[in-house]
């Protein structure tokens, strides 16, 4: 590979506030003092790489990958699917994206959900693939329902898949989630309102996209992630004694 | 009107939340059968080459309570400062852990070797460190920082040298406790909090 330069420096301002007071775990969990800013180095340029001996067939199956009766998991089944870029818009390729997420009653599989809807036996809940050359990636899933949560009085999440990605950089590590189009709990939930720039949240909220929707079959939705991006100038190599 | 620029914008970060564990580390979640194992369960495989080391700690939050949630990502290179994938790295060192604070007492454990020196884009040795990543509910952004070593020679790092209150040095660099074995707690929060990056 060709020597690419520094990672671009993180825009704080389009990312979440770390200390919200809506958002209450935030508060004791959040940085009070300024990050230490630094240009990156090979440690956070290097990332680990993941092959396709790691990827099982059915890891980006969702609705079969934990069927341990052998049925399909309950719920509307969709397609979520997307493309990983970087901030100049180059496809990220060969990157793994790995996503979490509740069953179609609002529960996760998880011993501290103890929330009132069932378990679906058929549904674990996590998935991951590799992009491809122009990393693009796809997910067959159910639609994960809202759930309420301890935080105000009446708190609830609105429908979310948790994502999370590598890029090829250790500084590129994102975990973030996808919303979807048209969902009325997103304007009402403080996780989604720490993020204070809304064209950015905006960015979360994934079309229907009908096009892809296989009829008879699934609905689809499109989700497109961007990655810090890496500097390539001619002039990045500082003189000796420069 | 200027020239559009065509660039992107980094999406926005969101918080892991309480089950990060069922989409990084399924198995540690109970969910079995999904995936043969968990990725990144060791930086390491046997042969690697270097002194073999373990690091313990808590990640606390600022009301001095050790978070029974939190998700840790670790990466470093071989015992030469050479990066998986690297020419001639060591091919018994993937350089990625992920590992998690235990659920009833908060503790983590990292055990791995030693990282060698890596130099910083200005040609300017770097000290021997491990990078780490953290994600849990409540962060809202993973929070970057680095391990450095007590018994490793620090008083050339670029990065270190970049504090400016040198009383925080301390919090990047982990304690010896006996051969071959580290303490490092990370503080979010409050009374000695840990240096963050923004790297
Ligand atoms: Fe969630």
């Amino acid at each position: 590979m060709t020597d690419l330069g520094p990672l671009v420096p993180r825009q704080r301002d389009m990312h979440p506030v770390p200390y919200d007071p809506e958002y209450k775990t935030s508060v004791p969990r959040s940085p009070k003092w300024p990050l230490l800013s630094m240009e990156s180095t090979p440690s956070e340029e290097t990332g680990p790489r993941f092959g396709h001996g790691v990827i099982g067939p059915l890891d980006n199956n969702l609705v079969l990958n934990f069927a341990t009766d052998g049925s399909p998991a309950i719920g509307e089944r969709i397609l979520v699917h997307g493309q990983v870029l970087d901030e100049f818009a180059r496809p990220v390729p060969h990157t793994l994206v790995e996503i979490w997420q509740a069953n179609a009653g609002g529960r996760y599989r998880h011993i501290k959900d103890t929330y009132l809807a069932p378990l679906d036996p058929n549904f674990g809940g996590c998935g991951r693939t590799l992009t491809d050359d122009q990393g693009r990636y796809q997910f067959l899933t159910i639609r994960p329902g809202a759930y309420p949560w301890p935080n105000r009085g009446n708190e609830w999440r609105p429908m979310h898949i948790h994502f999370s990605v590598f890029g090829h950089s250790f500084g590129q590590r994102l975990i973030t989630q996808m919303y979807f189009e048209g969902d009325p709990l997103i304007d009402r939930c403080p996780i989604a309102a720490t993020i204070k720039n809304r064209s950015q949240l905006d960015r979360l909220v994934a079309p229907l996209d009908m096009p892809m929707a296989r009829p008879l079959d699934f609905l689809a939705y499109k989700f497109d992630i961007v990655l810090r991006g890496r500097r390539q100038t001619m002039f990045e190599n500082r003189l000796e004694g420069l | 009107m200027p020239q559009p620029l065509a660039n992107l914008t980094e999406t926005a970060s969101q918080t892991g939340g309480p089950y990060v564990h069922i989409g990084c580390i399924p198995s540690f979640a109970g969910i079995n059968g999904v995936y043969p194992q968990d990725l990144g369960l060791s930086p390491i495989q046997p042969g690697a080459l270097g002194p073999q080391i373990t690091i313990t700690g808590q990640v606390i939050d600022g009301t001095g309570w050790a978070l029974r949630d939190a998700l840790i990502e670790s990466w470093q290179p071989d015992s030469a400062g050479r990066f998986a994938g690297q020419p001639g790295a060591d091919p018994a060192v993937s350089g990625f852990c992920r590992f998690a604070a235990d659920k009833d007492s908060g503790e983590f454990s990292l055990t791995t070797i030693k990282p060698g020196p890596v130099p910083a884009r200005s040609g300017q040795m770097q000290a021997p460190h491990i990078s780490l990543w953290i994600a849990a509910r409540g962060i809202n952004v993973g929070l970057h920082t680095r391990i450095y070593f007590e018994d490793e020679d620090n008083s050339a790092d670029p990065l270190l040298a970049r504090i400016e209150q040198r009383n925080r040095v301390s919090t990047l660099i982990a304690r010896k406790t006996g051969e071959g074995s580290y303490r490092f707690d990370i503080r979010l929060q409050g009374e000695g909090e840990t240096v963050f990056l923004d790297i």
